[in-house]
């Protein structure tokens, strides 16, 4: 087992060097950064010290010697914007994008598995049809155009959210929460459902397609032929059993959650880290990119990580393979 | 009753704004950049300011003259004092001078308007003279720029301490509250502001950069002014009749530059049959007229940018320091414009890339597409290239291209600033043309520009700037497009002194008089 944990440790540390690399070629490749921050009136010795005081003078190995070697005592360099240190501007603009993805989720399975489970248990249905259509919209409508389409009918029409930003928020171990107020809420609806949508469209799917092969079970029929009653015979035997699959695949979507997040933020003014990356790439600060990337890297990796060895734990197979 | 409205008054006195840029810094010195000047100017002051039209006015410097060639005296203003209490004095402003070029990692600092200050004189605590090299006739210009920090309270203070809060103290008509970085500033009222008290006890100062989601602000009355109006939904806001719009002249020329840097084999010109030229036809002035006069300005102000613009053939609007009375936007003609070609040896024309921006200004790819179908039809075959601002301007600052769009804000609002930095010769020692990425380079202009730059007598370096700015177009050093409207709009009921420089401030909004 402890070898089979170097193991995995030593080729996470690897994959995270050659990203490292990969991620910084890539963000030193696009454009001048000088160029686009620097005052357009700045003449040429200010032009050269703005390249000097953001260490773009030094050869690209140096400066990626220079990042790796700050970076293992966790200073991801700080940004050319804000002169503050990128890895601290990412984390204080975190939790707006955590709350604003799990708030997402939420809203996904809050609707999703009712939804999915009707359509599954009824597939005949008109209304399930129209919930199967409506999953398709879900799936395709382009999440940059159904915010603003939510902002105009319930921000500018009725009047009944605020259109854009955070609200009030709530300061808890330090971050500041939004979902704690009622204000705070409200500003959270409308991009918590635009970001759910494809989500839910998915939950949809999912549940339905796993309710309808668990009815035809022959534990399912069991338990009808033993007279329990249908809301029994749906809810427990039948819902506990699809769920897996749900949960399943709605974690592994978390990630990616995140990472759509950046459209619903920038169309909503949500000061996440989608909007954060966004203003950063349209100013090259480089450094505020490359940390955003290692940081998702990294949050990839652990997550491999957990899984592998949670695999190991539950699978001895898995262990003999690496053995072998 | 009078005092029953004036309360029932004060409680609405808050506003909130939607700006479409981001600010990224609150330290006045650590990053030059429209919005920060913004907010710069409502929470700080400089010796001078610029009213909305551009031209110097006191700030607090309450007057200023040049008492021999090389020294500039500057009287300040008794009794102001900063957010904190502190007293504002000469030593603040020499404080204030020593800091500005030392701000540590500043990607764009604001020391090009220091840097000619040689020694700082403190003549007595509201007395100061400034010795400079040479003559200096831009310094009280140049000065609006840099915002005085006091002495006591700055010393150590870093552009963390002011992002935070505690440093963001100034002498301006608003103490900031809170910063959200990215998010929202929140201000109220400076009750002890030297100058004419903004009308607002509060204002939140809201950045929404989604053009889209900023209008969607505005019309749920989450915002009450936005700026940045984009110019299609210019028409649908003006007719709305809960809102009302601002708009004046700006100062940003759009305009076309073209490869002067090399005499021959100009990467993105070919002949017909896509062969390369030897000759850079870029170079000959018959050629540029011809690409100047194929352009119908009136065109792309009327219908690309819908009014939003006017037509311009120099770099200022008309009433601006500088601005060549008679030099109108040139009038589109293409049949003379073949002529020109066919008397420069290209009867047949030939092909050329047009590079632009597809994420700058307004419409930009859009009026690079329409200039490349008036040079066809004129007979350049045009290729139009749009990229995004981040890669294309880093290609026009290496001379990649041979043809491109480009835009310059004069935010002095005088002539000698598009000048020294578009058309007079790159030189690094003297810091002119930096911003000259066709390397245009006429040693008429940089005489008349140099002399303009030694001028003190403003009657006298308006005529030599003229003459420049003449000398350059008849040159066609580059092919001038049009100058931007700025555009705000706000609930109606509130009126706004646009300003021509871009910046959007909440001094400058108050509720409109009662009829």
């Amino acid at each position: 087992m402890t070898v089979f944990l170097l193991r995995r440790l030593l080729q996470a540390v690897g994959v995270v060097l050659a990203m490292s690399l990969l991620v910084f070629l890539g963000v030193y490749a696009i454009g001048d950064p000088v160029e686009i921050l620097i005052s357009p009136e700045a003449d040429q010795i200010e032009r050269e010290r703005a390249v000097k005081a953001l260490g773009l003078d030094l050869p690209l190995w140096q400066q990626y010697l220079v990042f790796l070697g700050r970076a293992l005592q966790g200073d991801l360099g700080r940004s050319f914007v804000f002169n503050e240190p990128a890895l601290r501007l990412i984390l204080q603009r975190m939790p707006a994008t955590l709350e604003l993805a799990f708030g997402a989720t939420i809203v996904a399975l809050l609707i999703g598995l009712p939804l999915g489970l009707y359509a599954g248990l009824r597939p005949k249905s008109a209304l399930s049809q129209g919930i199967m259509a409506g999953s398709i919209l879900g799936f395709s409508l382009p999440t940059f155009w159904v915010g603003l389409m939510l902002i105009m009918v319930f921000a500018v029409q009725l009047g009944w959210l605020p259109s854009t930003g955070r609200g009030e928020t709530v300061e808890v171990l330090g971050m500041r929460w939004s979902f704690l107020t009622r204000d705070g809420l409200a500003h959270m609806a409308m991009p918590a459902l635009n970001l759910a949508l494809f989500k839910i469209s998915l939950v949809i799917r999912l549940t339905r397609a796993g309710v309808r092969e668990t009815m035809l079970m022959d534990y399912v029929k069991f338990a009808r032929a033993k007279g329990l009653s249908p809301a029994r015979v749906t809810f427990v035997h039948v819902f506990k059993n699809i769920l897996i699959p749900v949960v399943t695949v709605v974690g592994l979507e978390f990630g990616g959650t995140i990472a759509f997040s950046v459209v619903t933020e920038s169309v909503f003014a949500w000061p996440g880290m989608g909007k954060l990356i966004i203003d950063s790439i349209n100013v090259l600060d480089r450094p505020v990119m490359v940390a955003y990337l290692m940081i998702i890297v990294l949050l990839f990796i652990t997550i491999n990580l957990v899984v592998d060895i949670t695999y190991s734990v539950l699978d001895p197979r898995v262990r003999l393979e690496g053995k072998a | 009753m009078a005092a029953c409205l004036l309360a029932g008054g004060a409680a609405a006195q808050t506003l909130t704004m939607g700006v479409g840029a981001p600010v990224t810094s609150l330290d006045p010195h650590y990053h030059q950049l429209s919005p920060n000047t913004a907010v710069a100017h409502m929470i700080f002051g400089g010796l001078t300011m610029t009213d909305s039209h551009a031209r110097v006015v006191a700030g607090l410097a309450e007057s200023w003259r040049a008492v021999d060639e090389t020294t500039w005296e500057f009287r300040l203003r008794p009794g102001v004092r900063f957010h904190n209490g502190g007293e504002f004095t000469a030593e603040d402003v020499a404080f204030t001078f020593q800091r500005v070029p030392n701000v540590p990692n500043s990607p764009s600092s604001y020391a090009i308007y220091t840097r000619p200050i040689r020694q700082v004189e403190i003549v007595d605590p509201l007395t100061l003279r400034l010795r400079t090299a040479a003559p200096y006739p831009l310094m009280p210009t140049d000065l609006a720029s840099v915002m005085i920090l006091d002495r006591e309270t700055h010393a150590q203070a870093t552009t963390e301490g002011f992002n935070a809060g505690p440093m963001a103290v100034g002498t301006g008509p608003f103490r900031m509250v809170s910063h959200r970085n990215g998010d929202r500033i929140e201000f109220e009222r400076n009750e002890a502001y030297w100058g004419t008290k903004p009308h607002w006890q509060r204002v939140t100062y809201r950045m929404i950069t989604n053009d889209a989601a900023r209008t969607a602000a505005l019309l749920a009355g989450d915002v009450e002014v936005i700026d940045q109006v984009p110019t299609s939904d210019l028409a649908k806001l003006r007719a709305d009749q809960r809102l009302t719009l601002a708009e004046v002249t700006g100062l940003r020329l759009i305009f076309l530059s073209l490869d002067h840097s090399r005499a021959e084999n100009s990467p993105q010109v070919a002949d017909n049959e896509g062969r390369p030229i030897q000759q850079n036809p870029l170079k000959d002035v018959r050629v540029r007229r011809a690409l100047s006069i194929a352009i119908d300005r009136a065109a792309i102000t009327e219908r690309i940018m819908e009014g939003s613009a006017i037509p311009s053939g120099q770099f200022l609007p008309e009433g601006a320091f500088g601005y060549l009375p008679g030099l109108a936007a040139p009038r589109a003609d293409a049949e003379a414009a073949k002529k020109l070609l066919a008397e420069a040896g290209f009867p047949n024309g030939f092909r050329l890339t047009l590079s632009g921006p597809n994420d700058r200004y307004p419409n930009d790819a859009r009026i690079i597409q329409a200039i490349g179908q008036m040079w066809t039809r004129a007979g350049i075959r045009t290729t139009v290239e749009a990229q995004p601002w981040t890669s294309f301007v880093a290609r026009a600052a290496r001379q990649d291209l041979s043809a491109f769009l480009i835009g310059w804000g004069t935010s002095s609002g005088e002539a000698s600033n598009p000048l020294r930095n578009l058309v007079a010769s790159f030189d690094r020692d003297k810091g002119y043309g930096a911003s000259n990425r066709g390397r245009y380079s006429n040693p008429e202009v940089d005489r008349l520009i140099d002399r303009a730059m030694q001028e003190l007598d403003d009657a006298k370096r308006e005529e030599l700037l003229r003459q420049a700015s003449r000398v350059a177009f008849e040159d066609v050093g580059i092919i001038p497009l049009h100058i931007q409207k700025n555009a705000w709009a706000m609930r109606r009921g509130l009126v706004m002194d646009a300003r021509a420089d871009e910046l959007t401030r909440a001094q400058d909004v108050r509720p409109a008089a009662p009829r």
